[in-house]
């Protein structure tokens, strides 16, 4: 089952180790100031703060977890991409870096506390600490999974050398050596994981057999066990918008257009790439307006790309196993530790009693929870009545016979079946990479934000500097621990997670509107912002518990309350409740403003809102490289993107 | 930040270029169903990249 690793594939990833930790070490002595530890001193250049900013958002979850949606979903998966960020990131470049950075805000909830006032910031930073330790918690768990799954490693060790190595780095250069690690860790991604793809392409036959082979995908979708059972329209994996718009019966997502447009599209992204402070951190760093505004531009380029990295894969994956090339399957849900002594103990019994395979299928499955083929129970059996079987072959035989696939299992899957040692160490390495960058652009987020927006606001005030940038590396320490915390809970209680990740779909899917007013509209008040985003995230609370997605029943997925409306998909739900509780807060901050009086002069709002704060000179840049002009070129791509692949 | 980070960048995809064409090298051991030794072709690409990055960093250097 596990990959075998040579000498060489360890010496590429230990490589790789000395090198982020000697970034690290290297930027040590720049490291003065607590802004030089927590905004790396505003001194990056533009293209090194865009590619960090890519990087600290493609962390292990984000490329596992696209590849499984590329097998699940096909190609629609792109409009996480061409409808989600690309149009969010320029909108954060033209309109709303000015602001974030000229306003000389330190951190996102800062700017909060500047526009309007504390109660707002207070509850902006302290969702946002809790929640940057809880995704990266979660992110830990996956890939500490996976690395036990198919490589066969310790789970604790993985997890603890791992953050051992971020800390490390973080601890001894800030912000800066996060930064820097990110550039050489986004090329290490693309380059590690470029070859895996092309040989996976290569040994379909290219784009074109690809397609030709899911249009038989879409109309057979259970053949390869996707949760579909009925046939779609053959183009439903191989274009992104024609099974959209032909409602949510017709694709696998089970979402209809205006979900996409304006759940995901607009209020999800806009409120993840505009209002993060994850991604924002890196803008913010750049060492000027000009540098902080394309700082996201930049990051636009390659994140339009990014569909053929971490998507593609996921197509190639679900079409091979479709074919059943050199039986390649998708690699199956892993049978848990615990159920395989009943669950071997039970085969060899009902195999002794020569009960047939329907029996022996139903008594298995009563032990383990995935979906069995009853088929390979039956080739199970006949192999067993020829020759005994010892229990370790019939717990293979077992994990073989599991019929619902792993998909988050998709990279790796590829990544054991076309790469060569040495090659191999490179796509592990490139994995690793993801998920360090990825925790590492957690924890300078949330060591920024608990020391400026909590530590500082309001436990120790007035303390020097020095002792900020003491409280940022002890914070650093604590963050990673906590973390470490919070991968064990989603190792051993998924619905507490689940329950997690919930409350924070709700305090996120309002923000945007929040900060849409603010910049915006200067009449805005801080009652309006304050009372706005709480009813915002209630009423997201109180959508999830009125509604339910299909197939589910009433609990963690929704419904709690009552059900009214019932969802095609758990994705349609999710898109909607956003949608809902970005129109709830906007409503509100509006009334709420219009009925209390104005808190802040226009002079106090100078520099934070668009109307009251003066146009960025740029004169000096060549008009192609102004923001909006560069926005536009990149807004047009996007459109030719969707269009080609409608 | 006085740290050009062309320069690690560049540094180490040259070391892992050459590591990998040396691996491709020696034992040709085709990629599954592949009829190419990825390794020696993709440690070629890596060692390039590595220069493309070195290079500039070098001259940016000697300016100063």
């Amino acid at each position: 089952m596990h990959i075998q690793i040579q000498p060489i594939d360890y010496s590429i990833i230990l490589i790789y180790v000395a090198f982020v930790i000697g970034i690290g070490f290297a930027l040590k002595r720049y490291i003065k100031t607590s802004a030089d530890f927590f905004l790396s001193g505003r001194s990056i250049p533009a293209w090194v703060a865009g590619l960090a900013f890519l990087s600290a958002n493609l962390g292990a979850l984000e490329l596992v977890g696209m590849a499984a949606s590329g097998a699940k979903y096909g190609l629609a998966t792109c409009h996480f991409y061409w409808v989600g960020a690309i149009p969010a990131m320029v909108f954060l470049a033209v309109f709303m870096m000015p602001f974030y950075y000229g306003s000389k805000a330190r951190s996102v909830p800062e700017y909060l506390k500047m526009r309007f006032d504390e109660r707002t910031r207070c509850l902006n930073s302290i969702s946002f600490a809790v929640m940057t330790v809880f995704a990266s918690g979660i992110s830990m768990n996956a890939l500490a999974k996976l690395l036990h799954q198919l490589l066969g490693w310790n789970y604790d060790l993985s997890l603890w050398i791992c953050s051992g190595v971020v800390l490390i780095y973080v601890l001894k250069g800030g912000l800066t050596s996060a930064i820097y690690t990110e550039v050489l860790q986004f090329f290490m991604i693309v380059l590690g994981f470029a070859p895996v793809v092309w040989l996976g392409l290569k040994d379909m036959g290219g784009w074109v057999t690809l397609k030709e082979v899911l249009r038989n995908v879409a109309q057979d979708p259970a053949k390869v066990g996707l949760a579909h059972d009925t046939a779609l329209a053959s183009n439903a994996m191989t274009s992104a918008w024609q099974p959209i718009f032909s409602g949510s019966s017709a694709n696998l997502m089970g979402v209809d257009w205006f979900a996409i447009i304006f759940g995901l599209g607009f209020v999800l992204s806009f409120g993840y790439w505009c209002t993060n402070f994850l991604v924002i951190q890196r803008a913010m760093s750049a060492k000027d307006m000009g540098a902080a505004r394309r700082t996201p531009l930049i990051a636009a380029v390659p994140k339009m790309l990014f569909p053929i990295l971490v998507i593609l894969p996921g197509m190639i994956a679900i079409g091979l196993s479709y074919i059943g090339k050199d039986n390649y399957r998708l690699p199956p849900v892993a049978i848990s530790e615990s159920a395989y002594p009943a669950a071997v103990e039970t085969f060899q019994k009902f195999a002794a009693g020569r009960m047939n395979a329907t029996a022996t299928t139903a008594a298995l499955q009563t032990i383990i929870k995935p979906k069995l083929s009853e088929a390979k129970i039956a080739a199970l059996l006949a192999a067993d009545s020829q020759q005994k079987l010892d229990s370790s072959a019939i717990r293979n035989g077992l994990q073989d016979a599991v019929a619902d696939n792993d998909y988050d299992g998709v990279i790796l899957s590829l990544v054991k079946k076309y790469c060569p040692s040495g090659l191999l160490g490179l796509a592990l390495t490139a994995l690793l990479a993801s998920f360090m960058s990825g925790m590492a652009g957690n924890v300078t987020a949330f060591n920024t934000v608990w020391t400026y927006d909590l530590y500082q606001a309001y436990l120790a005030k007035n303390k020097n500097d020095a002792h900020y940038m003491w409280m940022g590396r002890v914070v650093t320490v604590v963050g990673i621990l906590l973390s470490i915390a919070c991968a064990y809970v989603a190792s051993n209680y998924s619905n507490a997670m689940d329950i997690v990740q919930l409350v924070f779909g709700f305090v996120n899917a309002p923000l945007f509107a929040t900060f849409l007013l603010g910049m915006f509209w200067a009449r805005t008040t801080s009652h309006g912002a304050f009372f706005g985003l709480l009813g915002g995230t209630l009423s997201s609370a109180l959508f999830h518990g009125l509604t339910l997605p299909a197939g589910s029943t009433a609990g963690i997925k929704g419904g709690w309350l009552a059900t009214l409306t019932v969802f095609p998909s758990e994705m349609a739900q999710n898109f909607w409740l956003a949608a809902c509780s970005f129109s709830a807060c906007l409503t509100l901050t509006l009334t709420i403003t219009l009925l209390t009086k104005r808190d802040k002069s226009d002079n106090e709002l100078t520099g934070l809102v668009y109307s009251l704060t003066p146009k960025v000179k740029e004169h000096d840049l060549h008009w192609l490289a102004r923001p909006a002009v560069l926005g536009t070129l990149l807004l047009l791509a996007c459109l030719i993107l969707n269009i080609i692949f409608w | 930040m006085g740290l050009d980070i062309r320069l690690p960048i560049g540094y180490m995809f040259t070391l892992l270029g050459l590591l990998l064409t040396g691996q491709g090298w020696l034992n040709n051991n085709n990629a599954y169903q592949c009829s190419l030794n990825i390794n020696l072709w993709w440690g070629l690409v890596l060692l390039v990249f590595g220069l493309l990055m070195l290079i500039p960093a070098w001259f940016a250097k000697k300016k100063q």
